[in-house]
């Protein structure tokens, strides 16, 4: 039995594999409708395999599988190998991902349609491009339960890392374009700088538990806690604070949280399917799975809770900000999930990691579904995604504007909705934390529930209901030279049909698991919390069950300050339209600093790539060039040059160069050992 | 049936002599000399393959082993042999001059037999350097391999060879010549030439040091280590790609490969006493000419510095040993520095090939290597595009290519001797990435940036098999290491315990 899961365990990351292969090796001759279908059923595969260990591990509860599949390599005693740990955590993720995945393949479908549009004529890179595109997510697929799935250090790196390849890979895939490979080197860039402190912290594991395997380490933790680590001379750093840092700062990196956030608003050059499945549901949330993964190492450090509590706090807020004055629809959702990944933080930094990770599978679903639902916006727009363009969408596109509304409740936290139950806890967790930092994150999270309410429904309004906005005057761009207004129309079911299958989870699947997975024992001994910090546990007491949060949601004050967010979207983009232009006039200042992005990017721009730059044309010419060639090389050349003149004619050529070296280096050194004998 | 043939000296002088065949074939047929060519290295490299099959992982002890005296006079003998360190060097000479051979198939018009020669004959050379046991045979092999390269560079080179030889010269000749003296004195000491003679020979520790400074002049010009490294990157834009790829992928390993026969094993306790020297230079390797790196506006250039970068994990790995020892109290983890600079050594010799390789496929076309000439290459050459975005990312040490391997386990080792080494090696996360997919925006995407461009034809069937079977080993050393390890897992803990041991 055991054995047969193990294989399942291969199959669940072998399916997707292969199939990225095959599309993207085999894609001229198979086609099209090869490349989907042979993608399509290598990732239902793996959805379906990972319903089968769903079933063993949480349904029968029948204990965790945990294996390794090869050994990598062995070093200096150690051994580092590939392999798998299916706990109720890894399942859930396993489930999720596969899930969201297979959805966003089929809507790749509709999406990905007239792609040949997208590149240049005669293009060889544009020849193929649908085939390659699903090879790629397939590919993201299969990288990302690697990363999931690992049961060791060294494997999740290579997940960590794959995960990104693919994402640079997708974020500029329209390649012509020079925003978006500007975007995707941004992207790989920032994320390496989340993974070299990533490297260090695995490396710092490595020192104290000589093992990167999980279960190894994990026992080891609490045995390890009072170790302390010198620095620099004469400061002392708890090991555990130093190795649990520097592993969130791989977080910050791939779950994009201040100040290495700045690669995700840019990654949204990538075509929409990819914005929905890896840079909002799945891949961005792995610095969240990784955290939660190694509870029993952060449990151990309060400096690092602190930490990430107020990290994540500031992303929460101060992302949601941004949010509001975005006008292209998908950078408001990309803002929404900076903001949301900065919930799941602060949920980690309370050591409410089952919220946080609960949150994780809400966002999936109802984020993955905003983002899908955008793309359909601006499919029937005609790849138009400012929002100043559209209005009045509700009347063309039905499924698209209802499964929005959904979206937009489970986001904002509407009692009863997915969105609800997860972030409800995580507020109210951080209500309850005891560490440091824990006010200021309460403060930001209940803000944010404003600032959320308000943007999602600032794009809703914009986009589905008002002024039919795309009738008016020609906009400058349409270059085509036709001035009928292309009528919106409903998109076709590929597309639709993974809205739909995505509304329902959004609805239903907070009030289904937070029993479980908030308050009960879901995850199990996968995530470990010290009765100290154990929030979700005190808040347990005062739990009856999902109606009666409900119940009790509607009278607490996220609950109004969501609907205060509503209605204040309602009047200045319903009502008084004429108001937010006064607002931005008379605020200019706020408005200069949202717009610019707090300045983060032209910082960056100036300091990091422009210095780096410059100290490298520093070191280049006045180091290699003028200093070691210049001085030095040249110099001694040049001497060499000119004794050799002096004699060239007793003997020429390179051998009498050779000769003279040889005899003055042996009488140097010759006179050295005399001297030194 | 392997076991009793002459392995070593087979994969020795199969390729000299075969190169002196195809340089006379040459003057009557370029096509028979260059199938000649192809044929022995063929050969070689199926000579060298016993070496791995045949190879007995359970001891550190030399095999295959040969040995005929040659100058009785002073001792000097024709002594071969190979261990876990040297062994899996032969095999990537011998594989890479196969490429190399097929690399220059079409391309090199002038010549054409000299110039295979010339990559037989230094493959020769360079097994010999590898396979030598005496210290003298070391010597000659050595220096008499780059003849060869010189005059790969000088004869088939670019415009500014002439300096870059002159350079080339200069660095290489001053640098071997106080090996040479150190050698003698050694043999003067002892009365023997014998490399494990010298390994288990007492030497007072001021001795040692000179002995380590002189060794040092040698192998660091070669490796290249900072700051005798700025003969490389001309050496580079000048040679022809088949010489690019030999120097980056072997040449560079001779000075590393010099640090583990000669100065760790002779001179323990001068490595121990210079060891900071040792890391402090490897560490500017990794992240100066990182820095460096990152401006080039000429792709071989940004390739060669991205080279001299990566080949300081080579050093690194090697000279943490005794920083780890006083850090943790015991040499664990000094293994895995040494054995990730191997993986380093041979990873880096596929990835650097490779790079070079697909720099001369676009220099084949367009003749330029400026990085500004390009642009969008991938609307023209999609399945080049592939093959450098793959390469890149190998180069910018992405896990699951073999370029990760390495310097994984260097990253490792080096925490354990101090956070800071760990630190600054692992800026080469974010330098490598920065400046290898720096150059691929630019060359491969984007707007088709010329007429030129849009005028280029993707790869041939010759130029696919060699990039597609680098690739493959690539990805193949990067998902299944563990055979690698293996072999050299023996030589590597003899050689840490060796170490440990004082001389004094």
């Amino acid at each position: 039995m055991l054995d047969n899961l193990h294989n399942v365990n291969i199959a669940i990351v072998a399916a997707p594999l292969l199939g990225a292969i095959i599309a993207g090796l085999f894609g001229g001759a198979i086609g099209r409708a090869g490349a989907h279908t042979v993608t399509i059923i290598g990732v239902a595969i793996a959805f379906l395999l990972s319903l089968v260990m769903f079933n063993h591990v949480v349904i029968q509860d029948a204990g965790i599988v945990s294996h390794s599949v090869y050994t990598w390599l062995v070093s200096d005693g150690i051994t580092f190998e590939v392999g798998f740990l299916v706990d109720k955590l890894s399942v859930m993720m396993m489930v999720v991902v596969t899930f969201v995945s297979l959805m966003v393949h089929v809507y790749t479908i509709g999406y990905m349609a007239h792609d040949e549009e997208n590149w240049p004529e005669g293009s060889g890179a544009g020849k193929n491009s649908y085939q390659r595109f699903f090879s790629y997510i397939s590919l993201f697929t299969f990288s990302m339960l690697m990363l999931v799935m690992a049961n060791n250090f060294m494997q999740l790196f290579f997940g960590w890392e794959a995960v990104g390849l693919v994402s640079y890979l997708l974020i500029g895939f329209w390649l012509k374009r020079s925003s978006a490979t500007y975007a995707n080197l941004k992207a790989f860039l920032v994320n390496r700088v989340g993974d070299f402190g990533f490297l260090l912290g695995i490396a710092a594991v490595l020192m104290y538990f000589n093992t990167l395997d999980y279960a190894a380490v994990f026992n080891a933790a609490e045995l390890q806690k009072d170790l302390v680590i010198s620095l620099w001379p004469g400061t002392e750093w708890s090991v555990m604070t130093v190795i649990c840092i520097l592993l969130f700062v791989g977080a910050m990196g791939k779950s994009a949280q201040v100040p290495l956030h700045v690669w995700l608003p840019d990654s949204m050059e990538g075509p929409t399917p990819i914005s929905a499945l890896i840079h909002a549901a799945t891949m961005v949330t792995a610095g969240i799975f990784m955290v939660a993964r190694m509870s029993p190492l952060f449990e151990l450090s309060e400096t690092a809770l602190s930490f990430i509590l107020i990290i994540g706090a500031i992303t929460a807020l101060f992302m949601g900000f941004l949010g509001i004055i975005q006008n292209d629809i998908k950078r408001v959702v990309a803002y929404s999930t900076l903001s949301q990944l900065g919930y799941m933080t602060v949920a980690l930094g309370a050591s409410a990691y089952a919220a946080g990770v609960f949150h994780l599978m809400t966002h999936a679903f109802f984020k993955a579904l905003l983002f899908l639902a955008a793309g359909s916006v601006i499919i029937a727009m005609h790849h138009e995604q400012d929002m100043r363009r559209m209005g009045g969408l509700r009347k063309y596109m039905p499924i698209t504007w209802i499964t929005s509304l959904i979206g937009s409740l489970a986001l904002i936290g509407t009692p009863g909705f997915a969105g609800f139950f997860s972030k409800d806890l995580i507020i109210e967790a951080v209500h309850a934390s005891q560490l440091p930092g824990a006010g200021f994150a309460y403060f930001c999270v209940l803000a944010g529930v404003f600032v959320t309410a308000f943007y999602s429904f600032r794009m809703y309004f914009l986009v589905f209901h008002g002024k039919e906005r795309f009738r008016d005057a020609h906009h400058g761009h349409d270059a085509h030279g036709h001035h009928a207004v292309h009528e919106p129309h409903e998109t076709p079911w590929v597309v639709t049909l993974p809205l739909i299958a995505l509304a329902i989870p959004s609805v239903l699947a907070g009030g289904m698991y937070i029993t479980d997975m908030g308050f009960g024992n879901f995850f199990g001994s996968a995530i470990q919390v010290l009765p100290q910090h154990d929030v979700l546990g005190q808040l347990a007491q005062d739990y009856h069950g999902p109606w009666g949060m409900v119940l009790h949601g509607f009278l607490t004050a996220p609950f109004w300050l969501a609907l205060a967010g509503v209605v204040t979207a309602w009047l200045l983009y319903m009502k008084y339209t004429h108001v937010p232009a006064l607002i931005q006039a008379r605020l200019q200042f706020l408005h200069t600093l949202l717009e610019q992005k707090y300045y983060a990017d032209r910082f960056n721009d100036w300091f990091f790539a422009g210095g780096s730059r410059g100290i490298g044309r520093l070191l280049w010419q006045w180091g290699d060039v003028r200093l070691i060639d210049g001085l030095l090389v040249n110099g001694s050349a040049r001497t060499v040059g000119w004794l050799a003149a002096v004699v060239r004619h007793v003997q020429s050529g390179y051998l009498f160069h050779y000769a003279f070296a040889m005899i003055l280096g042996l009488l140097l050194m010759f006179a050295l050992f005399v001297i030194a004998g | 049936m392997f076991a009793d043939l002459p392995l070593l000296s087979l994969v020795i002088w199969t390729p000299i002599i075969g190169g002196l065949l195809v340089l006379a074939a040459g003057s009557r047929n370029a096509l028979e000399a260059k199938v000649l060519a192809l044929l022995v290295a063929l050969a070689t490299f199926l000579l060298s393959l016993p070496l791995y099959s045949g190879f007995d992982t359970a001891t550190a002890a030399m095999q295959f082993t040969e040995f005929r005296p040659w100058i009785a006079t002073w001792s000097i003998n024709y002594h071969l042999g190979v261990d876990g360190i040297s062994m899996p060097l032969i095999l990537l000479t011998t594989f890479i001059t196969v490429l190399v051979v097929i690399a220059g198939w079409e391309v090199i018009q002038n010549k054409p037999a000299q110039y295979m020669a010339a990559f037989l004959i230094m493959a020769g050379l360079m097994n010999g350097v590898f396979a030598a046991l005496d210290a003298m045979l070391f010597y000659v092999f050595w220096e008499a391999m780059l003849i060869p390269m010189f005059i790969v560079i000088g004869v088939w080179g670019g415009p500014r060879r002439i300096y870059a030889t002159m350079k080339f010269f200069l660095y290489t000749f001053l640098g071997s010549v106080f090996m040479l003296v150190a050698l003698i004195w050694m043999y003067l000491q002892s009365g023997s030439f014998a490399i494990l003679d010298l390994h288990a020979m007492p030497i007072g520790l001021t001795a040692q040091i000179l002995i380590f400074l002189a060794f040092l002049l040698a192998f660091a010009v070669k490796v290249p280590m900072w700051p005798v490294h700025t003969w490389l990157p001309d050496a580079h834009v000048e040679a022809p790609t088949g010489g690019s790829v030999v120097l980056a992928a072997i040449m560079l390993k001779l000075g590393a490969y010099g640090f583990l026969r000669f100065s760790l094993p002779i001179t323990p306790d001068a490595s121990q006493q210079l060891d900071w020297l040792m890391i402090a230079l490897s560490l500017i390797a990794v992240v100066y000419i990182g820095f460096v790196a990152l401006v080039q506006q000429d792709m071989k250039k940004l390739i060669a510095y991205s080279s001299i970068s990566h080949m300081g994990f080579v050093t690194l790995g090697m000279f943490i040993a005794w920083r780890i020892a006083a850090n943790t109290g015991s040499m664990q983890g000094a293994g895995m520095g040494i054995e990730g600079a191997m993986v380093q050594m041979i990873s880096h010799g596929f990835i650097s090939g490779a790079m070079f390789l697909c720099v001369g496929v676009l220099y084949d076309r367009l003749h330029s290597r400026e990085i500004a000439d390009y642009g969008g290459v991938a609307h023209t050459m999609p399945r080049f595009a592939g093959f450098m975005v793959l390469f890149a990312m190998a180069n910018a040490g992405l896990p699951g290519t073999s370029g990760f391997v390495g310097e994984f386990m260097v990253i490792l080792a080096s925490f354990k001797a101090n956070f800071w080494f760990a630190f600054l090696a692992a800026t080469t996360l974010i330098l490598g990435a920065a400046y290898t997919l720096w150059m691929v925006r630019r060359v491969v995407y984007g707007e088709v940036a010329s007429d030129k461009v849009a005028a280029l034809k993707d790869l041939n069937g010759r130029e696919f098999l060699i990039l597609g079977v680098l690739a493959l080993v690539v990805l193949l050393f990067g998902l299944w290491p563990a055979p690698l390890l293996d072999v050299m897992r023996p030589t590597v803990e003899h050689l840490v315990q060796h170490m440990a041991v004082s001389k004094l």
